[in-house]
């Protein structure tokens, strides 16, 4: 008997629900953010279809405020993978204005990323899609189940949620409704991180350390990544080592000072650091159950 | 807090990668015996909990804590804020963590009798199940409850952990009455191993590190046994192939290959293989993977294989090869956890979801309730929810399926409201159930149950049916005997009469449903 390991394991379950989705759903998508968690998730399904080529599209819902690095990873990715790639921008909300420093995290959140993505899913009517969320990122994320149901309006309701026994998921839904998925459930950071250095999948260089122009604000450093970034007084751009453990809106997301430059390095960092990976992310720290709230609202 | 620089522990939270082995459990007992300080606990003293985590904790254990002013570790896994409120846990909650040699994935299950289902899901995957008892209030009904729900989705190893042994001065006289009567009441549940061991969730004793006030007690301490314990697989050795096809992968014309996750057994490249349930033969030609063919698969895999000739086959269809158990049927006898507020009744109409087969299915017998509570078999009309049932289901297409005990894929399904689109129930196929329970049973309930099975269960379509019939009848003979009888002016013939029209009416209608069963449902093939 072959024993597999628990990346096996995970591997398989993963592309179980994948394939899942494609013989069950109508026009499934596949939510692509370009961070390590889309990295794998978009590996995974390349393996889970192959000879195939991917059954579905890629959805990128852009801010307009992701680092320059990830948008080139995210071309040159499609580019060589062939890949069907939609990039969708919430233009109501660009030409309101709406940007991370004035209008604040969760307006610039709910706005850009929370509307932009239904917009995007109603636009082309999506039944169902792909998300790279793990369990063990967040409280109310424990909860949810692998295939979570969605209202005509997106909307998440936590205290009625299918029971998932098994491997086996009801997949049933009314017109307008759709199922976000999520794989990558039961990964924790560190099998991510795991699987992406034993299976060598390309990630954004933003997650080794380079030296790079950061700014001090309320205790974060904050890559200037653009002009669009204006200094408040008293602040100034230094050259630094850092790298970071996620990655999403540059005005949004903390670097850590670190000399990781190489995978291994990154992954010893990992091991010894004593702070979730999320500590980085402003927008989860907006009161104890603000996760669970904007997913009610539709975010991922 | 200063537990947070000690260095032996910094860091154990992530695995190195590699050959670490995965255990699957589940915590549950009764509501307030510390399931969510256990897990709290254990991730904590694993370096699960991280630094901002931690104050965060802080924080919210000052605002919802039930423990003063000490950390309320049930905060780290209630995670929705209507649980957070209540200071209870209403749905599984998933935690993942690492010791050294294992990586666990826990589901943390609700205690309250209502969230029973919730249990079940938890249970469905899981190799042991830690039960967690209150030192001070010994078994509960919730002990029986959660210990019958673990036996009946066959998780074979329990802890049983004996919580709050500081409460009641680590007494070791109560710790051994406890698993005394555990040891009882789990007779006959046929748990492979149970291992009691005495904690305090709260203060850490016995979970990670030795207790220093019970001497007395020479186990294992909680995560040195969940380290260890051999559970072994889920499969046989010699057991048959069988491989649920999920997708037909077809990029053109030149390949066609079926996609699936292997569910028992494994397979060669030239082995024979049959298709069920259309029985054709054929052999394997290629394991595809996107990394290069393989030789050999087997159960958990998830792959693409291709065979010799060209053979029909769809989603649902079962590959399997030598001496398999997997069987196909239009009808199967099987347990049910009752998961929808919705109460099961005979005449709702069901779609069955099996691995990877799909059928509308209708519950053709309520064969008893099981009281939870009690282990005790009761019949009635209607399965409520978290209600455990013993039915027999018949499908209108055949599937493919095989005992549970035997295989957790194939003996697994749900059963959906076609109307809601809701889970309505958690199935376990179990061919032996309905023989033992006519065997145990004795000659009153059995003729009880041939009785019902003629004029329905009460409230069902069928006794309404036949109470319909019934008025019917007696008033046609009632009128035909009047006529006769006043016709023949002799009240004894017509009372003949009445009796003779009324037996004869019956006996051919019973006659005609015996001969010409209408096969209900099954014209039925919408809605999939």
């Amino acid at each position: 008997m072959i024993q597999l390991t628990h990346l096996q394991k995970l591997e398989a379950e993963s592309i179980h629900i994948m394939r899942e989705v494609v013989a069950t759903c109508d026009k499934p998508v596949m939510l692509y953010s370009i961070g390590k968690d889309s990295s794998v998730l978009l590996h995974l399904a390349l393996k889970a279809f192959y000879p195939a080529k991917l059954p579905f599209p890629l959805l990128h819902v852009d801010t307009t405020w992701k680092f320059r690095e990830m948008i080139e990873f995210r071309d040159r990715r499609a580019r060589e993978l062939g890949v069907d790639l939609i990039v969708h921008i919430n233009d109501e909300g660009v030409k309101a204005g709406i940007n991370p420093f004035t209008s604040g995290s969760r307006l610039h959140t709910d706005v850009m990323k929370t509307e932009g993505l239904k917009q995007a899913l109603d636009t082309y009517k999506f039944d169902a899609a792909f998300g790279g969320a793990r369990r063990d990122e967040e409280k109310s994320r424990a909860k949810e189940r692998i295939f979570s149901l969605r209202s005509a309006e997106h909307r998440w309701d936590p205290k009625n949620q299918r029971p998932e026994p098994w491997s086996l998921y009801n997949t049933r839904k009314r017109p307008g409704e759709s199922f976000r998925v999520f794989p990558l459930s039961n990964w924790t950071e560190a099998d991510v991180w795991d699987y992406v250095a034993l299976e060598n999948i390309p990630v954004v260089p933003l997650y080794f350390a380079a030296p790079r122009p950061v700014v001090e604000r309320d205790g974060t450093l904050i890559m200037q990544d653009d002009a669009r970034m204006v200094l408040l007084p008293g602040e100034k751009v230094e050259e630094r080592m850092v790298r970071f453990r996620t990655l999403g809106c540059y005005p949004l997301t903390g670097a850590l000072e670190s000399q990781a430059t190489t995978l291994e390095a990154v992954l010893d960092e990992m091991r010894s650091s004593r702070v979730s990976e999320r500590q980085g992310r402003v927008i989860d720290n907006d009161g104890a159950a603000s996760m669970e709230q904007k997913k009610q609202e539709g975010y991922f | 807090m200063n537990a947070l620089q000690d260095p032996k522990i910094e860091g154990v939270a992530i695995s190195a990668p590699g050959g670490k082995t995965l255990l699957r459990l589940l915590t549950c007992g009764s509501v307030d015996d510390g399931k969510s300080t256990l897990i709290g606990r254990m991730l904590y003293e694993c370096g699960a909990v991280f630094d901002d985590k931690l104050g965060a904790l802080d924080r919210d254990s000052k605002k919802f804590g039930t423990q003063g002013d000490s950390l309320d570790f049930a905060l780290l896994v209630d995670g929705l804020a209507a649980e957070r409120e209540q200071g209870i846990t209403i749905d599984v909650a998933y935690r993942y963590f690492g010791s050294a040699r294992r990586k666990f994935i826990v589901a943390d299950t609700p205690g309250h009798e209502q969230y029973t289902r919730n249990m079940a899901t938890g249970a469905s995957t899981a190799d042991l199940a830690i039960l967690l008892v209150d030192a001070r209030k010994g078994l509960l009904t919730q002990t029986r409850r959660h210990a019958f729900i673990a036996s009946l989705l066959r998780v074979r190893h329990i802890v049983l952990a004996v919580n709050k042994m500081d409460l009641v001065g680590y007494d070791q006289t109560i710790f051994e009455d406890i698993t005394q009567s555990f040891q009882t009441l789990a007779q006959g549940l046929g748990f492979a191993s149970i291992t009691p061991i005495p904690v305090s969730a709260r203060d850490g004793d016995n979970i990670v590190a030795r207790s220093t006030h019970m001497g007395w007690y020479a186990g294992p301490v909680l995560l040195e046994h969940l380290e260890t314990v051999q559970v072994g697989p889920q499969a046989r050795e010699g057991q048959g192939f069988a491989l649920p096809v999920q997708w037909v992968n077809r990029p053109d014309l030149d390949f066609r290959g079926y996609a699936g996750t292997i569910a028992a057994g494994s397979i060669r490249v030239g082995d024979r293989v049959r298709i069920l349930p259309n029985g054709q033969s054929s052999e394997v030609a290629r394991l595809v993977t996107h990394d290069g063919d393989l030789q050999l698969a087997a159960q958990g895999q998830a792959v693409t294989l291709t065979l010799a000739s060209e053979v029909d086959i769809s989603r649902g269809d079962v590959i399997v090869s030598g001496a398999t158990s997997a069987r196909q049927g239009l009808e199967l006898s099987a347990h049910v956890v009752w998961t929808s507020e919705t109460p099961l009744r005979l005449d709702n109409r069901y779609v069955i979801k099996l691995a990877t087969g799909q059928a509308n299915a209708d519950v053709v017998a309520l064969h008893r309730v099981i009281d939870i509570n009690s282990f005790e078999a009761r019949a009635v009309s209607e399965v409520p929810l978290n209600g455990v049932a013993l039915v027999t289901l018949r499908v209108d297409r055949p599937i493919v399926f095989d005992d549970y005990a035997r295989n957790r894929v194939l003996g697994g399904f749900i059963l959906i409201d076609r109307l809601s689109n809701e889970t309505a129930a958690i199935g376990l196929v179990n061919s032996d159930a309905l023989a033992d329970l006519a065997r145990a049973s004795g000659w009153a309930e059995q003729v009880e149950r041939r009785v019902i099975g003629h004029i329905g269960v009460a409230g069902s379509q069928a006794r309404r049916r036949f109470l319909r019939s019934l008025v019917a009848d007696l008033l046609v003979a009632v009128l035909l005997a009047g006529a006769l009888g006043f016709w023949a002016g002799s009240l004894p013939v017509g009372l003949v009469l009445f009796l003779a029209d009324l037996i004869i009416r019956s006996l051919v209608r019973a006659l005609c449903r015996r001969w010409f069963r209408p096969s209900e449902g099954v014209s039925d093939g919408g809605g999939i």
